[in-house]
């Protein structure tokens, strides 16, 4: 075998450079302002190939529950306990609670299989951990679209419980941003745990079973928090559901809550989602940095 | 001749060491790399190849000694440095939910190019990686060796000057290593530094001005591929099959021929300059190989004489 040759000096760039690329300096400045928006928008990008699915269910979920429960269930209870839900209607009762549900249920996904399909299955955060972005802009990135998702969801939610008649007060559509604030509360956490799995041992059909669905139904969703036994009440209390819901109520249907609690309640879900992102980051940079 | 223009080192490493607990993946290992050369990290599974590469590409904290890529720390200048290279991983990582041509302009993004670049850039790394019918294919459609291509491709959508390839063509069948070792020769012609692990002999010494041997972790030799044949092994090599039975047993009679002799499980090797003379003197001797073979020294037997091992086990 002959001697490989030296590698040409100085040879004009031919293929395949040809169309100039800026600098990597320009890349490193642009990366480290904007890095968050780029992973954003490649989540983004990979979502649109399930935007009629995203689309379907994102209307579909609110049409059916409003329907079975809220006309359904609600002429029932009307009927017997015309005060018990504050002298609305259980439909206006419970269609701030079914909203809030919704978007925590959506982040709930959105937080567990994807985070394992961007370390183990795909390894799809091992591409952008190569480029100029680091391991915080793939966090904030992540979470920047899921928000995005989440409030279109939301959005669409809003708008069908609109039409049902089910959210009476001005103030309504600021229901929006508490539902999204709740699916953060309790997205960002599961991110952090998701993110710390190694394996797939059935770990994240148990947060579904064990941990979501008792919060769906204790979390003062279709019966106000004080009708449950008070050793029940602390499910209530822990649950992102309980305190958003209890603040859509209030923007929904003018819910009479006392402002400090409307505070703690909005404190309670951005200290969760705060410490939720911490943690991710941590552990994002850890793995990811093996 | 290794005939390096004057200028400082694009990659500099200096007692570089890794550990993970009492496990030392690199171990105090230095070397320099300048610009346009080709330089290889040569070395069995486990070697520390990838850790030392993954230092490199300023993914993956050293435990200590230093190091430099552009005269930049990584651990300092992390997306400085990021920005500068060009990276193609041991797994590809490609995202199977976009389609080809996506897969590159959502890569642009990362390092900040405008659209009006990336849309004709994208198309133009699809010609070189043989890839434009397949433009608008799911990843998930591409056999493996058109992910590797995609994955090359993926890695220059910034116009890097300096590639890393973490053994890229692990897993290809022949005609598709071939292909892509076309594709990194012209990158090669171009300029671009290329620094790539393998435990293919054949490859580094195709694709490499210069390469490290490396073992658990330590750089056991370092040289040209011609260069490291000459200084550790014969110009020829006889390979004699006596059977898996006899091929030890034999190796007491074989004493004295050629330079050196390598018992193996399944064959002797007799390290000599004339590998044919060797085979005459074996057959003088009253010995009857089942096979024999006389080929030229390869980086193979460079290592089996360094490390006492194969390298691929």
């Amino acid at each position: 075998m002959s001697e490989p040759e030296p590698a040409v000096r100085n040879a004009p760039a031919g293929p395949p450079y040809r169309l100039h690329a800026h600098p990597p300096e320009v890349s490193a400045r642009r990366a480290r302002s904007f890095g968050s928006w780029y992973y954003a928008e490649h989540v983004l990008r990979s979502m649109q190939g399930y935007r009629w699915t995203l689309l379907a269910s994102s209307v579909g979920t609110p049409v059916m529950y409003l329907f079975a429960m809220g006309v359904g269930l609600a002429t029932l209870v009307d009927r017997n306990s015309a005060d018990a839900f504050g002298g609305v209607g259980y439909l206006a009762f419970l269609a701030p609670a079914l909203l809030a549900s919704a978007t925590i249920m959506t982040a709930a996904t959105e937080f567990t299989y994807p985070v394992m399909d961007g370390f183990k299955w795909r390894r799809v955060y091992y591409g952008p951990h190569a480029s100029p972005l680091n391991t915080d802009q793939i966090v904030n990135g992540h979470v920047l679209a899921i928000t995005a998702r989440l409030t279109a969801t939301t959005i669409i939610y809003f708008l069908i419980v609109a039409a049902f008649g089910a959210s009476p007060s001005a103030t309504g559509a600021a229901v929006i941003p508490v539902a999204v604030l709740s699916g953060l509360a309790f997205g960002l956490p599961l991110m952090a745990y998701s993110a710390s799995i190694e394996d797939d041992r059935g770990q994240f059909a148990l947060v579904m079973r064990f941990i979501v669905t008792p919060l769906f139904l204790f979390s003062g969703t279709f019966f106000p928090l004080s009708t449950l036994p008070v050793f029940l009440q602390w499910i209530g209390w822990i649950s992102p559901l309980w305190h958003g819901t209890e603040l859509g109520r209030s923007l929904t249907y003018g819910y009479d809550i006392p402002l400090w609690l409307a505070v703690l309640h909005v404190v309670y879900l951005v200290v969760l989602a705060v410490v939720g992102l911490r943690l991710a980051h941590t552990v994002y940079a850890r793995r990811l940095g093996r | 001749m290794l005939t390096h223009p004057a200028g400082p080192p694009v990659i500099s490493a200096q007692q570089l060491s890794k550990h993970y607990g009492d496990f030392r993946a690199v171990d105090d290992i230095s070397f320099e790399v300048p610009a346009g050369e080709s330089f290889g990290l040569l070395g069995p599974n486990g070697a520390g190849k990838s850790t030392t590469m993954r230092m490199i590409g300023g993914v993956s904290q050293r435990t200590s000694g230093r190091l430099t890529i552009m005269g930049l720390d990584p651990e300092d200048h992390g997306p400085e440095v990021r920005a500068h290279l060009g990276v193609v991983p041991q797994q590809d990582n490609l995202d199977e939910e976009l389609k080809v041509r996506d897969n590159l302009i959502v890569y642009g993004r990362y390092f900040g190019l405008p659209m009006s670049y990336l849309r004709p850039k994208a198309d133009e790394l699809l010609e070189f990686a043989q890839l434009t019918d397949k433009a608008g294919a799911k990843v998930d459609a591409l056999s493996g060796g058109m992910k590797r291509r995609l994955t090359i491709a993926r890695s220059l959508i910034n116009e890097p000057r300096i590639l890393l390839l973490d053994e890229p063509t692990t897993g290809l069948d022949p005609q598709a290593r071939h292909i892509l070792w076309d594709r990194l020769f012209r990158l090669k012609e171009s300029g671009v530094t290329l620094i790539l692990t393998t435990h293919y002999m054949d490859e580094a010494e195709q694709l490499c001005d210069r390469l490290v041997v490396v073992d658990k972790g330590r750089i056991m030799a370092e040289g040209s591929p011609a260069q490291l044949i000459r200084d550790h092994s014969t110009r020829e090599v006889l390979e004699l099959r006596f059977g898996s039975e006899r091929n030890t047993m034999v190796a007491g009679e074989l004493e004295g021929i050629g330079e050196r002799l390598e018992p193996l499980p399944d064959r002797v090797l007799i390290y000599a300059q004339d590998g044919e003379a060797a085979l005459e003197e074996v057959t003088s001797r009253g010995l009857k190989p089942i096979t024999s073979l006389v080929r030229r020294s390869s980086l193979e037997d460079v290592f089996l004489r360094l490390t006492g091992r194969s390298l691929v086990e």
